[in-house]
């Protein structure tokens, strides 16, 4: 099992490769199309990350003391973001999670999807992300 | 002389500085020419002194810039007396100054304001806030699916009811133009006040409010060359008078003491606290700027660029929200299978500025059923060659998203 460290150092391996913008949001695109989805009767206000721009939804289990993330959304950018934060998080232990930085998103020059005015609904799903890890936590010490 | 778009261009150093930026987002705000932005350092470095009340020079000399950029505003969109401009921060504030004013005044319980459905959210919900409070109801004047008001539908909803009607000019989503003089002797046959968004038309069209007989109108100076922070609310000398205050504070008051105070005469009633002065006064400048090209050929000009950008689009297929036949220079479309978002992501890194979302006009968006469109919206310093590098990347946007 691979940590996080390691899953972003991969990521950001990965990204190097391309020496312009047009390739890295083609492969981005991509790596959306892959995401372990989120079933439409999942799409409930519940699970809904509403952004200004694009909506994402987010659900989570919890197996084998792992976090189990699934995701949408209807932007193929934002989803390809998506895809890359739950191949980090997905199938981690929660403290692991709720400790992680994502600096990997900057390091592969995506920093820009997370800033206020994009309002994608990315930040607000990191934060969904650590609350989930967080619950499961504290359920697990119980 | 004639319409020179070298000159005109050589006016702006955003343009000059960010070559190869491609800069369609004026609907939200434009560029601002040199002689705005040097009256702007012009009034901090050697007039800087807050206005009326002083006695010293440059304070009247400030004072003065100030009261000449009223009258000039006035005269701009041919108001009876300077006194009936009101400076305020921004369209948004504008407005709420209305609702708030106008509703103490005239609204009360079971009375209706209309809004348009093609209205922004700062021209709808400071009029539910006001209706909440008075327990006044509002109702909604349709468009149909080409982005025009359904004047069938105002003539219905017009009634003894209706206090207040609130629309705008020019629709930020649809580039709609709006018939405000015909709506206006609707609305003033019931007995009604006309509240005109004038936001994004007065960049575009000549404003002649004694003409169209409006009885408030709102703009913003930063979407017409001008700095932010900078509005005008324009109403009718009695409407004015008969409202009351609304923010209290200095400059509004005539005379004070804990027994009773009294107000101001008009501006200076509904102008508390010190203004943008450095704003208003560059605003002038911005004003200055217009009307040494003229709207006529502002006009022309735009809408030359608006007929070739939409029909280089259509070629490409795209679906277009706003076709109305009378519409100022902007364009909301969307391509087939792309999201607003993706779509915008990838003008920027091909150095192109449009706005994607619902615009803040989510009932627009409501009622073709999609979240949001791409909106290309084209100043007087846009040419036909940026326009060509704007759809080589819709092209490439296209080919990246949808295939």
């Amino acid at each position: 099992m691979k940590n996080i460290e390691k899953i972003q150092k991969e990521i950001i391996n990965e990204f190097a490769l391309f020496d312009n913008w047009s390739d890295k949001y083609e492969y981005l695109i991509e790596l959306g199309k892959s995401v372990p989805v989120v079933l439409e009767k999942e799409k409930t206000e519940d699970n809904l990350i509403k952004g200004c721009q694009s909506r994402v939804w987010l659900v989570a289990g919890f197996k084998d003391g792992k976090v189990i993330y699934r995701a949408d959304s209807d932007a193929i950018i934002t989803k390809g973001l998506v895809g890359l934060f739950l191949r980090v998080f997905s199938n981690q232990p929660p403290r692991e999670i709720i400790g992680a930085d994502n600096s990997f998103i900057d390091k592969i020059g995506f920093k820009e999807h997370l800033s206020q005015t994009r309002a994608n609904g990315l930040v607000l799903m990191l934060k969904q992300i650590t609350l989930y890890a967080i619950a499961f936590n504290a359920k697990e010490n119980l | 002389m004639g319409f020179s778009i070298d000159n005109i261009r050589a006016q702006f150093p955003f343009i000059n500085q960010n070559n190869p930026l491609v800069y369609f987002d004026n609907a939200a705000t434009t560029q601002k020419p040199q002689n705005v932005l040097d009256t702007i350092k012009d009034y901090y470095y050697l007039q800087n002194s807050n206005i009326h009340r002083g006695v010293h020079k440059t304070s009247q000399l400030a004072t003065d810039l100030f009261e000449d950029s009223r009258q000039s505003t006035a005269n701009f969109i041919n108001a009876a007396h300077s006194h009936e401009i009101i400076f305020t921060s921004g369209t948004t504030a504008s407005i709420n100054l209305l609702s708030h004013c106008l509703s103490l005044f005239t609204l009360k319980k079971g009375d209706e304001v209309l809004v348009s459905q093609m209205e922004h959210h700062s021209n709808i919900v400071p009029w539910q806030l006001a209706c909440e409070q008075k327990g006044a109801i509002i109702k909604v004047i349709p468009f149909n699916k080409k982005g025009e008001l359904c004047h069938d539908q105002l003539d219905t909803l017009l009634s003894e009811k209706t206090k207040i009607v609130a629309i705008n000019h020019a629709s930020n989503s649809l580039g709609t133009i709006n018939n405000i003089k015909m709506i206006a002797s609707k609305v003033h046959a019931v007995g009604g006040v006309l509240v005109v968004d004038g936001a994004q038309a007065a960049p575009h069209i000549k404003i002649d409010v004694r003409d169209m007989d409006c009885d408030f109108y709102c703009f913003s100076a930063h979407k017409m060359y001008g700095p932010t922070g900078v509005g005008v609310l324009y109403g009718k000398e009695n409407w004015l008078e008969k409202m009351p205050p609304y923010q209290g504070g200095g400059e509004m008051i005539k005379d004070v003491s804990f027994k009773k105070t009294t107000f101001a005469e008009l501006p200076h009633k509904y102008e508390a606290g010190t203004p943008n002065i450095a704003g208003v006064i560059g605003f002038k400048k911005a004003l200055d700027f217009i009307s040494s090209i003229g709207y006529s050929e502002i006009e022309q000009h735009e809408q030359l660029l608006l007929d070739y950008a939409e029909k280089e689009l259509e070629k490409l297929g795209c679906v277009f929200y706003g076709r109305s036949n009378k519409r100022v220079s902007l364009l909301s479309f969307l391509f087939e299978k792309t999201h607003h978002y993706d779509f915008g992501v990838i003008l920027d890194n091909l150095n192109i500025a449009v706005r994607t979302g619902h615009h803040c006009t989510q009932p627009v968006m409501g009622f073709y059923g999609i979240p949001g469109t791409v909106r290309a919206s084209f100043a007087v310093y846009n040419t036909i060659e940026e326009i060509d590098f704007f759809i080589t990347a819709c092209i490439k946007a296209k080919k990246m998203l949808a295939e």
